[in-house]
Parts: C-alpha cells; sequence; structure tokens
C-alpha cells in the first residue's frame, strides 16, 4: 500500500463521521486563521503607521529636551517635563549650525478651550515659528500664516487647523474674526489646509500661535519642548545631528565626558524604533493566537486517542493479518495529519478572506492599508497545521501500535 | 535428510507472570503437523487450546521448548518477522469473524494483502477470485452488516486465504453460526483441504472436530489423545450431512 493510498483511506475514514471529523478541525482552523489574520492585519496596520510618520519627510530632525539612550524614548516624550531646551538654542542653531540645515521651527503647546462669543471647543494650541509651514510641509488655505515680526513680538493672532474652523465657524469666512483663548483676545489671520491625521496627531484639530505668545500669555514658561530642523538632502542628516550637538554642548556648558542633556533624533531613527515595536507588537499576537493552535492540537489527541479505544479490534485484526507495528502507527499517524492539513487548509482560506475584507473596510475609510499576505505566512500555516497533526497525533498512534492483538481482538 | 515438517513442537510450555503470580497454561506439548493434514486442536475452554493457536499462530510467545514453522526455529523472531510469518504464511478465521464493518466484502477480503507488496489490481483480482470461489460472486460489495452469519464466515475465509498462507487456523468457525451455515463452512474448509491446504481447527465440540482427519485432544495444558478420526464427518454441499 503505498503513501497516496494511506492518505485515499484516512481521508474515507474521516469522511464517515463528518461531523466529529468537522469539530476536530476547527480547533485548528480556528488557530491557523488566526494566525494569518493577525499577520496580515499586523502587517497592513504595521504598514498604515510607518507609511505616516514617513509622510512627515525622511529628511527631519528633531531635538528634545532631556538626555536618552540612543534606542530608547527621550524623558520628555514620556511626558516628564524637561525645560533645557530654549528659543535662543533654536536660533543658535539656525545661525551657526551647519549649513545644510535649511529651516527650523519649535513648539510648545497645551490644552484649553478656544470661544468664540458663546461656543467654544477644547483644543490644542500649538506656539511655534514663522517658518512652521516650511519645516512642516503646511500650506494655508486663506489668509496668511504668521510672520517673524509676529513671532517674535506676542502678537495676538492665530491661525486655525481646519477642523477647529468648520466647527466654530462652519462655512463663514473667519479671517479678521475675533477670539478667546484662555480670556486672551486673539485675531484669526488664516486657516491652515486639511492635512488629516499624521504622526497619531490630528493635525487638523488645533490652532496656531506665535511661540512668543503662546510662551509668554498662555503657559508662562520661557524654554521649548520640540526642536525640529529640516535638512537640504537626507544624506546630511547625520552632519547636522553632529552640528546641532556641538552647538548645543557648547551653550549648555556640557564638560567632556558627560552626558547630553538634550536628544538629537532623525526620523530615520524614530523610524527604526517605530517598526522595532511594531514588530514586537506584531509576533506578541501571533504567539497569542497560537495558543489556539496548541488548543486545537490537544482536541485532536483527544480524539485520535478516543478513536484508536474504539477501534481496538480493528487494530487486533489488522496485525492478526500481517501488520507490523510501523504500518499501524502510520496509519494513524497519517489520519490525524489528514485532519489537521485540511483543517489548516480551510484556516488559510478563511484567514485570507478576512484579511481581505478588512483591508477592503479599512481602504474605504480612507487609510493607507496595504493588503500583506505573504507566501510565507501561508507556508507557516501549513506546515504548523502539519506539524501539528504529527505532534499530537504520536502519542495516539504509538499507542495503538503497542496493542497486543490478542487482547485487542478479544476487547468489546 | 527427513523432509521437513510444517510444524514441529517439542516440549512447548507457557506460562505468564502477572505481579509475580505465574500462571502455567501450558505444560509441555510435543507434536508435528504435515503439510496437507486437517487437525483439530480440541478441548473444553480452559484447556490451553487457545493459547497453543495463538503461538502457532505467531501472535503469542512461547516460555520454553520449540516451536519451528518450516525447520525454522520460531523464537528467534522479532515482533516484525512475527507479523510478516503472520502476514505470508497463515490465515486466520474467527469465531466472531472480526470484519471491518464499514468496508464492503471485497474491501474486506484484501484487507490482509495491503500489507504487502501486491498492487492495487493484483489484491482486487485475487479478492474477487476468491469471493467467487466461496460463492459470494453477488456480494462483493455488500457491507458485512448486509451479510448473513454464514456469508460473513465465508468472507472471512476468503480473506484468510488471501495471500497464499501455509497454513489456515480456524478458532471455533462455527460457533456463531446456525448448524446449516456451519456446515457450509465445514464443507469449504473440508474442500480447501482436499485441494491440498493445511488446516488447523480449534473447537470445544467433538462433532465439529470430526469434520477433521486427526484430533488433538488437549485438557489442563497437557496432551492427552492424539489420533486419526475415524468416523469423519463429510460437509455437503447444501449443509447436509453426508457420510
Amino acid at each position: 500500500m503505498d503513501f497516496l493510498e494511506s492518505i485515499h483511506n484516512s481521508w474515507k475514514i474521516i469522511n464517515r463521521s463528518k461531523a466529529r471529523s468537522f469539530l476536530t478541525m476547527l480547533g485548528i482552523t480556528i488557530g491557523v486563521m488566526a494566525v494569518i489574520i493577525v499577520m496580515s492585519v499586523g502587517a497592513g496596520a504595521q504598514s498604515l503607521i510607518l507609511n505616516q510618520v514617513k509622510s512627515m519627510g525622511s529628511n527631519l530632525i528633531g531635538v528634545l529636551p532631556g538626555a536618552s539612550e540612543d534606542d530608547g524614548p527621550p524623558a520628555s516624550a514620556l511626558g516628564v517635563v524637561v525645560t533645557t531646551l530654549t528659543y535662543d538654542d533654536g536660533k543658535e542653531i539656525l545661525d551657526k549650525g551647519c549649513d545644510c540645515i535649511e529651516s527650523l521651527t519649535m513648539y510648545v503647546s497645551g490644552n484649553d478651550s478656544i470661544t468664540r462669543d458663546d461656543t467654544s471647543v477644547n483644543t490644542t494650541f500649538t506656539g511655534t515659528t514663522a517658518s512652521y509651514i516650511d519645516v512642516e510641509d503646511a500650506a494655508v488655505e486663506f489668509g496668511r500664516f504668521f510672520s517673524e515680526e509676529e513671532e517674535k513680538g506676542v502678537a495676538h493672532v492665530v491661525v486655525l487647523g481646519n477642523e477647529v474652523k468648520e466647527s466654530l465657524f462652519g462655512d463663514q469666512n473667519p479671517i479678521g474674526l475675533r477670539l478667546r483663548i484662555k480670556k486672551i483676545n486673539f485675531t484669526i489671520i488664516g486657516v491652515m489646509e486639511k492635512r488629516g491625521v499624521s504622526g497619531f496627531q490630528n493635525q487638523d484639530d488645533q490652532v496656531f500661535v506665535p511661540i512668543s505668545t503662546a510662551q509668554k500669555l498662555l503657559l508662562g514658561i520661557d524654554y521649548v519642548s520640540l526642536i525640529r530642523a529640516k535638512v537640504d538632502t537626507a544624506e546630511h542628516v547625520e552632519q547636522a545631528m553632529d552640528s546641532v550637538e556641538n552647538i548645543l554642548r557648547d551653550r549648555h556648558d556640557i564638560a567632556t565626558g558627560e552626558a547630553d542633556d538634550f536628544s538629537v533624533r532623525s526620523m530615520a531613527q524614530g523610524l527604526e524604533a517605530l517598526s522595532m515595536i511594531t514588530n514586537a507588537l506584531k509576533f506578541f499576537l501571533v504567539a497569542v493566537s497560537s495558543i489556539a493552535l496548541v488548543v486545537g492540537g490537544f482536541g485532536i489527541m483527544n480524539i485520535m486517542l478516543a478513536t484508536v479505544q474504539e477501534r481496538t479490534r480493528e487494530i487486533g485484526l489488522r496485525k492478526a493479518v500481517g501488520a507490523k507495528s510501523s504500518h499501524i502507527t502510520m496509519q494513524f499517524l497519517i489520519e490525524s495529519v489528514v485532519i489537521t492539513f485540511l483543517g489548516g487548509g480551510i484556516g488559510i482560506l478563511l484567514g485570507i478572506f478576512i484579511s481581505i475584507v478588512v483591508a477592503q473596510v479599512a481602504q474605504a475609510m480612507g487609510y493607507e492599508w496595504d493588503l500583506v499576505i505573504t507566501i510565507s505566512s501561508i507556508l507557516l500555516g501549513c506546515g504548523v497545521s502539519i506539524g501539528i497533526g504529527l505532534l499530537f497525533g504520536i502519542s495516539p498512534a504509538r499507542r495503538a501500535s503497542k496493542l497486543n492483538a490478542i487482547e485487542a481482538l478479544r476487547y468489546e | 535428510m527427513s523432509i521437513t515438517k510444517l510444524i514441529q513442537v517439542e516440549n512447548l510450555t507457557k506460562q505468564y507472570e502477572n505481579e509475580e503470580v505465574v500462571t502455567k497454561i501450558l505444560h509441555g506439548l510435543t507434536f508435528d503437523i504435515e503439510k496437507g493434514e486437517f487437525v483439530s486442536i480440541m478441548g473444553p475452554s480452559g484447556s490451553g487450546k487457545s493459547t497453543l493457536m495463538h503461538i502457532l499462530g505467531f501472535l503469542d510467545k512461547l516460555s520454553t521448548g520449540v516451536f519451528s514453522f518450516e525447520g525454522r526455529d520460531v523464537s528467534q523472531l522479532n515482533d516484525d518477522e512475527l507479523a510478516d510469518m503472520r502476514s505470508k504464511k497463515i490465515g486466520f478465521v474467527f469465531q466472531a469473524f472480526n470484519l471491518l464493518n464499514r468496508a464492503s466484502a471485497l474491501e474486506n477480503v484484501m484487507l490482509p494483502m495491503l500489507y504487502t507488496d501486491a498492487t492495487k489490481k493484483e489484491r482486487t483480482n485475487r479478492a474477487k477470485e476468491l469471493l467467487t470461489q466461496v460463492g459470494l460472486e453477488h456480494r462483493m460489495e455488500h457491507s458485512p452488516s448486509q451479510l448473513s452469519g454464514g456469508e460473513k464466515q465465508r468472507v472471512a475465509i476468503a480473506r484468510a486465504l488471501v495471500n497464499n498462507p501455509q497454513v489456515i487456523f480456524a478458532d471455533e468457525p462455527t460457533g456463531n453460526l446456525d448448524s446449516k451455515s456451519g456446515l457450509q463452512v465445514m464443507k469449504i474448509l473440508q474442500d480447501l483441504n482436499e485441494e491440498g491446504n493445511t488446516i488447523i481447527l480449534v473447537t470445544h465440540e467433538k462433532y465439529t472436530a470430526e469434520h477433521a482427519k486427526r484430533i488433538l485432544k488437549i485438557r489442563d495444558g497437557l496432551i492427552v489423545d492424539d489420533s486419526l478420526v475415524t468416523q469423519r464427518q463429510l460437509a455437503g454441499l447444501n449443509g447436509e450431512l453426508t457420510k
């Protein structure tokens, strides 16, 4: 009897008790399906996040207050307030730093309600510089952004994010109108173009004020929480980072051998850290969904043990007519592998189907979602289901092969 | 050089040890069986006849003594070699038929050939030929539940013959049958013997045993009589007795 014939015979036996075989398969089907979906949706979500960050530009560098390890997040990113970075630091970097730094902007921000007459919305106000438009590659839809004079001169002007404009003014043109932030009057001079969600933040749900105004009138601080610089080409990023570090160490009087009190980061580093985090998440999810596979495996083992028990006489007979122990082992092993392979195959198909649905829905909702189904995840699904059949089938099969033929024939 | 006997047994004993309790089943049996014989092993239940059949049928191992088959010392064989002997040298017919209920008569007959090198075509042809020989050419695709007791046992006989065995062991083959079907089965066994097959019949009934040509009587693990049958029962084609 050759291998194909054994598979055919197992198929016939599985077909005999369809309901039981189906329920046995279900565990493996769900497990494999979960792994395929998690791998595909995980990769899709990862590409979505990375694409969004990439769209912010690969030639940006950021300077954050507070020291950090190379791979870890800086203290300020974890919400600790560090006050070592100032407006003058930023200006000096632009003046004396590497020529490759094209432009530079700085940020402070806070949250408060913004009031127009008796309507108010709670939103983020960002204090920044006139060069924001250039560095962030943003644009105003109508009106104008504030000037360098306004940036330095504590001007009471505000530029609205698109969403804030919508919710406060609707279709009305707000240019020249007034609104209040923290009971201070501001004149609206512009409205930003719609930018969408980028880097975990809704760019349209904020208002922009000159940095000096935000520092002195709204927040009462004299430091900045982020400096962002635009480098002319991606190749010059390293050089630019070095020059920023030198200038700041000098300005902050940091002796040789002492650690920086600030952190310089490039988008490339950020992307790397982000991929590491998202990868870890993805593998964690795969590991969790693999639990279903293990549970399914024990289900197979349970059923195969019951099958062996049920077919004791058959095993005894097969031995009496000349089957070797190895024949019996193979018979039951092939049977459990056929079940798991079938279950796994169905799981792969369902997993692919659901991944496609998820991608379609995400794309319909306007996300940049890539449908990622790799050959390797399909092969992994096949391999895992065969492996589980072998792993969890071996013990029932060996039990069958060790049955004593005489006792087995007498078994009732 | 003398012609090698098919089965030679000398001073064979069998005992089971179970948690230091030793149960002796066979106390030293000596006999030969030659090719072409039709021997009944007869004895009451508990006499050890089934144990003896299991040993002669390569399903069990002896404790002491010698058992050689075609001159080959069986006690030297390992489990796989014993399986090989079961596959090639013998065929079993059981009281309880032991057919696979979900398989057709044809598939049941082919079963022992699954463990040989025979191709599917060879298996099918051989099984069809044998089912025809036992008069079941019209029942090939029937499952055992669709067959009468006598028909089941005839399927089992066809299965026993499928690998051209040297010996057919029939363990109470008529035990579950009415007398007419029982006689039909005995008739087939007698015909097979006439064609030169060696048959060993295990039974507790004197009447059934007398269908053979020779009876080995066993009691309490010992041979108490070994003689040829003088008044042989001959089964007729339709289940009637013909003396």
